[in-house]
C-alpha cells in the first residue's frame, strides 16, 4: 500500500504522524503541570502524597511519548534530528537533564534510605515540570522563528572537519531565549501544562480542600496563558513566514504566511479554533460549574490546537526547521526527510499506533475507575510512591 | 582548515556516551530477567493461590521498579546522545537506525509503560488474571525493547540492507529485513538477552542466599533461589550457544575485533585459542608499538581455528595480516584500503562538483570511483594516521577474557546451587551461600565487559568501516561536552548511590507479611 505513495505523500503523512505525538506530548505534559503544583495544591504530607500517586501513575505515558517522538522524528526527518539536536545543544540537553530527575523522582521520593531527602525529589518534579515544558515550547518556537545554523553535505568529504550541519553562534541554542515570541510559546506550554495538571488532579483524586485550592489555582494560571497564548498567535498570524517553492525547493519570506497556511487548509483552521474553544470549556466547566471532568475537554483541546499548529510549521510548503543563518539551509519537509524506502516500510509500523492508543485507553479505565482519596493511602495496595 | 582532528571532542563525546551507556547497562539487564523471574513466580501464585508466593512475587517486583526508573532515565539520554553529540552519524545513517528505534517506541516502550502501570497499582484494580499478564507483558515489552536497540547496535558492526545515496550524502535502507535478519542481529540479541536473564538469576540467587545466611524468611529465599536458578541454569546455557555463534559472526565480519579479544597478532593455520594470558608489557614489533605478545598464556592449539570456522586448519588473521595485508589470503593491506577510501571521499566531492556543474560524463565517472571504492569510505579519513585503525588491543583480549570465563562459571555454578536443593543441602551450606553473595558483583562486571568487548573491540568505527568516530562526532566546543559529561557523572553517580542505598534497605526489610 504505502510503496504506491508518493515521496510527497509519505513526508507529509509523516509529518502529520509527529505532529499527532507532538501534540499528545503537550497534552500528557498535565504530569509536568502537575508537578509544579505540588506544594501549591497539597499543603499537608497526605495531600502532595496523594498527588504525587496520582501523576505517579502517568508519568510514564508522557516519558514514553517523549521519547517516541524523538525515534520518529529521527527515522522521518534525520536531518532536523542531527542538525537541531547536534547543534542545539545546551537546549537538548537542559531539557534531558530536565527528564533524567524525574524517572526515578516518584520511585525514590518517599523510599526510606533515599539518599537525598523526600524533598530534594520534590524539587526534581518541581524542576521537572518547569523546566521541561518551558524549555520544549521555547525549542518548538524556533520552528516558526528561526535559527542559527548552517547545513552543507559537502562538508562529509572535508577529511578534518566533516560536520554536516553546524551551528552558527557560540550559545549553542540558548539564543533562542531572546526572542520574546519563543519565550511566548514556552510560557504558554508551561502556564497550559498547570492547567491541565488541575484539571487532572481533580479528576483523579477525591479531596474537597485540594479541589478548592485548584480553583484558586486556575485563575492564577490561565490568565497568564491566555495572556502569553492570544500575544503568540496574535503575532503568528502577522508574521512572516519562511515558505519555499515546491519546485525549485527555494526558501523565501513570505508576509503573513502562518495566516495563508490556515486559511488554505480550513480543515486545520477549524481545527485549531475547535481546540481552543475545547480548553476554554474545560476550565470554564471547572470554574464555573465545579466539574471535574474539564480534563477531557481542555485535554482534546491541547490535542487538537497543538496538532494544528505543527500543521501549519511543515505543511503547504513551508519551511519547518528555518535557518535564519542561510535562508536556503533552512529545513523543510522534503529535504530533510528519510528515503521513500524507509518512509514506506516505517509507514506499516505507524499502523499500530491506534492499537497502542486502544490499550492505553482501556488500561487508564481501568486503573482510573474511581479517584484515590486519603483514606487509600493506609492500603498499600494503592500508595506505591 | 585545520590539518588535524579535535581530538579532545572525539575523546570527551566518546566518554560522555560510554558513561551513559554503561550506566545504563547496570540498570537494564537485571530488570530484562527480573521481568521473566517475577511472571513466573506470580504465575505460581495464580496456578498455587498460595498468598507466599504472592509475598514473593511483590518483594521482587519492589526491586525492579527500583531498577527499572533508573534504567528508563539513563535510557532517553541515550537516544537523544545519538543527535547531540554524533550529528553527521545521525545524517550519514538516519536513514536506517532512526527506524528501530522508532519502532522500539511504538511497539515496545508503550506496553512496558502502560502495563506497568497495571504490575504496581492495578493489584486490587483488576482481575488476577488481567494483573498476571500484565506482568508478562512488561516482561515481554522490555525484551522487544531490547530487540530494536540491538538490531540498531547490530547494524553499526555489520552494516546491511542499505545503498550509499551521493545526492543526499547518505546511506538509504533498501531491505529492512536484512537489517531485522542479520547474523550480527541476531547474536546481538539472543546473547545480549540471555546473559540479561543470567545476570537477573546471579542477583536473586545472591540476595536469597544472605536471607539464607541470616536465618530470615527461609521458605521465601528458598523458593525464589530455586526459580532463579532453574531459570539460570536454561539461560546460562544459552548465553554460551550464542556467545559461541557471536564469536563466528564476528571472526567473519569484524575480523579486527575477533584477533583483538583473541589475542592473535599474527596470522596462522590452525590458530590455537588463548585460554588464558596476560599481555606483555613491550612490543613485539617494532614497526607497529601497538601490537604486543603474551609474557605468559595459555593455549588450545588449533581450536580458533575450529571455532570460528568449524575447521582445525583454518586460517584466522591477526592484527598484523589486517595491517600490512597477506597476499596469500588476500587481505588487503591498511594503506591499500586508506588510499581506496580516500578514492572515494573524493569521488564524492567530484560526483557533486559534476552535478552542480551539469556535466553528465564526469558524473558518472565519480559515481564508477565511487561505487567502487565505497565499502572503504571510512578508511580515507586515515590518511595520516593508519595506526588509528587499531582498537585497545589489551583492553578488547582482557575483557573478552574475563566475560567468557565468568560466563562459565556461572553455568556450574547454577548447577551446583540446583543440586544443594535437591539434595536439601542449600541452607546449611554457608560456603557456597557466601559465594553466591559474591557472584553478584562478578555478574555485573561480566556484562559490562562483555559490552566493552564489543564496543572497544570494534573501535575506530562508529560504522564498521565506513564512518570511524572523527567523521561521526557533532561540531561543538569541546569545553561544553565537558560541561555535560561532568554534570552526567554527577547526576548518575548520586542516581546510583540513592538506588543502592534504597534497594539494601528493601533489602534489609525483606519481604512484607501478608504480601503487601
Amino acid at each position: 500500500m504505502f510503496e504506491t505513495f508518493t515521496i510527497l505523500t509519505l513526508q507529509q503523512y509523516w509529518w502529520i504522524i509527529i505532529s499527532i505525538l507532538a501534540s499528545l506530548l503537550v497534552f500528557l505534559m498535565f504530569v509536568q503541570g502537575g508537578q509544579t503544583l505540588i506544594y501549591t495544591l497539597g499543603k499537608t504530607d497526605t495531600e502532595r502524597t496523594l498527588i504525587v500517586n496520582t501523576l505517579g501513575r502517568k508519568w510514564e505515558l508522557t516519558f514514553t511519548t517523549l521519547v517516541t517522538f524523538g525515534g520518529a522524528f529521527f527515522a522521518s526527518f534525520p536531518l532536523f534530528y542531527s542538525t537541531s539536536f547536534g547543534g542545539a545543544y545546551w537546549v537538548w540537553m537542559a531539557i534531558l537533564f530536565a527528564f533524567i530527575i524525574q524517572a526515578i523522582s516518584y520511585e525514590y521520593r518517599s523510599k526510606p534510605n533515599n539518599f537525598l531527602g523526600k524533598r530534594t525529589f520534590e524539587v526534581f518534579l518541581f524542576l521537572n515540570g518547569a523546566l521541561a515544558t518551558i524549555l520544549i515550547g521555547t525549542a518548538v518556537g524556533t520552528f516558526f522563528n528561526g535559527s542559527m545554523f548552517s547545513v552543507d553535505k559537502l562538508n562529509l568529504t572535508h577529511i578534518y572537519d566533516s560536520a554536516i550541519s553546524r551551528w552558527e553562534t557560540p550559545f549553542l541554542g540558548l539564543e533562542a531565549v531572546l526572542n520574546p515570541h519563543n519565550v511566548a510559546l514556552g510560557l504558554s506550554v508551561f502556564f497550559l501544562s498547570r492547567i491541565l495538571g488541575i484539571l487532572y488532579i481533580v479528576n483523579s483524586v477525591k479531596d474537597e480542600n485540594i479541589f478548592s485550592r485548584g480553583i484558586k489555582q486556575m485563575y492564577y494560571n490561565a490568565i497568564p496563558f491566555l495572556i502569553f497564548f492570544l500575544y503568540f498567535v496574535i503575532a503568528l498570524l502577522f508574521k512572516e513566514g519562511f515558505a519555499y517553492s515546491p519546485g525549485t525547493g527555494e526558501v523565501f519570506m513570505e508576509p503573513y504566511k502562518y495566516l495563508h497556511n490556515f486559511l488554505q487548509m480550513p480543515l486545520v483552521l477549524l481545527m485549531f479554533l475547535a481546540g481552543v474553544v475545547l480548553v476554554l470549556a474545560g476550565i470554564a466547566m471547572f470554574l464555573f460549574k465545579k466539574s471535574n471532568k474539564g480534563i477531557w475537554y481542555s485535554g482534546a483541546g491541547t490535542i487538537f490546537a497543538v496538532l494544528s499548529l505543527f500543521l501549519i510549521a511543515g505543511l503547504n510548503n513551508t519551511a519547518f526547521y528555518p535557518s535564519t543563518f542561510n535562508l536556503q539551509h533552512s529545513l523543510t519537509i522534503e529535504n530533510s526527510s528519510s528515503s521513500h524506502y524507509t518512509l514506506s516500510a516505517m509507514s506499516y509500523v505507524s499502523l499500530f499506533v491506534p492499537v497502542v492508543i486502544a490499550y492505553i485507553y482501556w488500561v487508564w479505565k481501568s486503573i482510573n475507575n474511581k479517584p484515590i482519596e486519603a483514606s487509600d493511602l493506609d492500603d498499600n495496595q494503592t500508595h506505591v510512591y | 582548515m585545520t590539518e588535524n582532528f579535535d581530538y579532545s571532542l572525539i575523546d570527551w563525546s566518546r566518554a560522555q556516551f560510554a558513561l551513559t551507556a554503561m550506566y545504563h547497562w547496570i540498570f537494564v539487564p537485571l530488570t530484562l530477567g527480573l521481568g521473566f523471574i517475577v511472571a513466573i513466580m506470580e504465575s505460581i501464585y495464580l496456578k498455587t493461590g498460595n498468598p507466599d508466593w504472592k509475598r514473593i512475587t511483590k518483594f521482587w517486583m519492589t526491586i525492579f521498579g527500583i531498577n527499572f526508573a533508573i534504567g528508563v532515565a539513563t535510557g532517553i539520554i541515550l537516544e537523544f546522545e545519538f543527535g547531540t553529540n554524533w550529528s553527521n552519524y545521525s545524517w550519514f545513517v538516519g536513514d536506517i537506525f532512526g527506524a528501530p528505534l522508532a519502532i522500539e517506541g511504538i511497539m515496545a516502550f508503550f506496553i512496558e509503560s502502560t502495563f506497568i502501570a497495571v504490575m504496581f497499582f492495578g493489584w486490587d484494580k483488576v482481575s488476577k488474571k488481567f494483573h498476571l499478564i500484565s506482568t508478562w507483558l512488561v516482561a515481554f515489552g522490555a525484551s522487544l525493547s531490547a530487540l530494536w536497540i540491538l538490531v540498531a547496535n547490530a547494524w553499526m558492526q555489520m552494516p546491511v540492507g542499505m545503498k550509499f545515496n551521493p545526492d543526499t550524502a547518505r546511506n538509504e535502507m533498501d531491505n529492512f529485513w536484512e537489517v531485522l535478519f542479520s547474523p550480527m542481529a541476531v547474536s546481538k540479541f539472543t546473547h545480549t538477552i540471555s546473559s540479561s536473564y543470567l545476570l537477573a538469576a546471579i542477583v536473586v540467587i545472591g540476595i536469597s542466599s544472605w536471607f539464607l545466611l541470616k536465618k530470615r524468611h527461609l521458605v521465601f529465599a528458598k523458593r525464589s533461589m530455586v526459580v532463579a536458578a532453574v531459570f539460570g541454569l536454561v539461560t546460562s546455557v544459552f548465553t554460551i550457544l550464542t556467545g559461541d555463534y557471536s564469536a563466528k559472526v564476528i571472526a567473519k565480519h569484524q575480523p579486527m575485533k575477533f584477533a583483538a579479544f583473541e589475542g592473535l597478532s599474527v596470522g596462522q593455520r590452525g590458530a590455537p585459542l588463548v585460554a588464558l594470558g596476560i599481555v606483555s608489557s613491550s612490543p613485539d614489533d617494532p614497526n607497529n608499538e601497538n601490537v604486543k605478545d603474551f609474557a605468559f598464556k595459555i593455549e588450545i592449539p588449533n581450536f580458533l581455528s575450529y571455532m570460528a570456522f568449524q575447521d582445525f586448519n583454518a586460517f584466522i588473521p591477526g592484527v598484523k595480516d589486517l595491517m600490512e595485508g597477506n597476499e596469500e589470503h588476500g587481505i588487503m593491506s591498511a594503506t591499500e584500503k586508506i588510499v581506496r577510501g580516500r578514492l572515494a571521499i573524493d569521488a564524492l566531492a567530484e560526483y557533486k562538483a559534476a552535478k552542480k556543474a551539469g556535466d553528465e560524463v564526469k558524473l558518472a565517472e565519480a559515481q564508477q570511483i565511487l561505487d567502487e571504492n565505497f565499502k572503504y569510505f571510512g578508511y580515507g579519513y586515515f590518511e595520516n594516521n593508519p595506526q588509528g585503525l587499531l582498537p585497545n588491543l589489551p583492553l578488547t583480549f582482557y575483557s573478552f577474557h574475563i566475560m567468557v570465563m565468568l560466563g562459565f562459571w556461572f553455568f556450574v555454578f547454577f548447577a551446583l546451587i540446583l543440586l544443594l536443593v535437591y539434595k536439601n543441602r542449600i541452607s546449611t551450606s554457608r560456603f557456597w551461600l557466601k559465594i553466591a553473595i559474591v557472584n553478584i558483583p562478578l555478574a555485573y562486571i561480566a556484562s559490562q565487559s562483555g559490552w566493552i568487548t564489543a564496543e572497544m573491540g570494534r573501535q575506530p568505527w562508529v560504522i564498521q568501516d565506513l564512518m570511524p568516530t572523527m567523521a561521526a562526532v557533532s561540531k561543538l566546543d569541546s569545553g561544553a561536552v565537558i560541561v555535560t559529561f561532568v554534570l552526567f557523572a554527577l547526576i548518575f553517580t548520586s542516581l546510583l548511590i540513592a538506588e543502592l542505598k534504597i534497594m539494601f534497605r528493601q533489602i534489609k526489610n525483606g519481604p512484607k507479611p501478608g504480601g503487601n
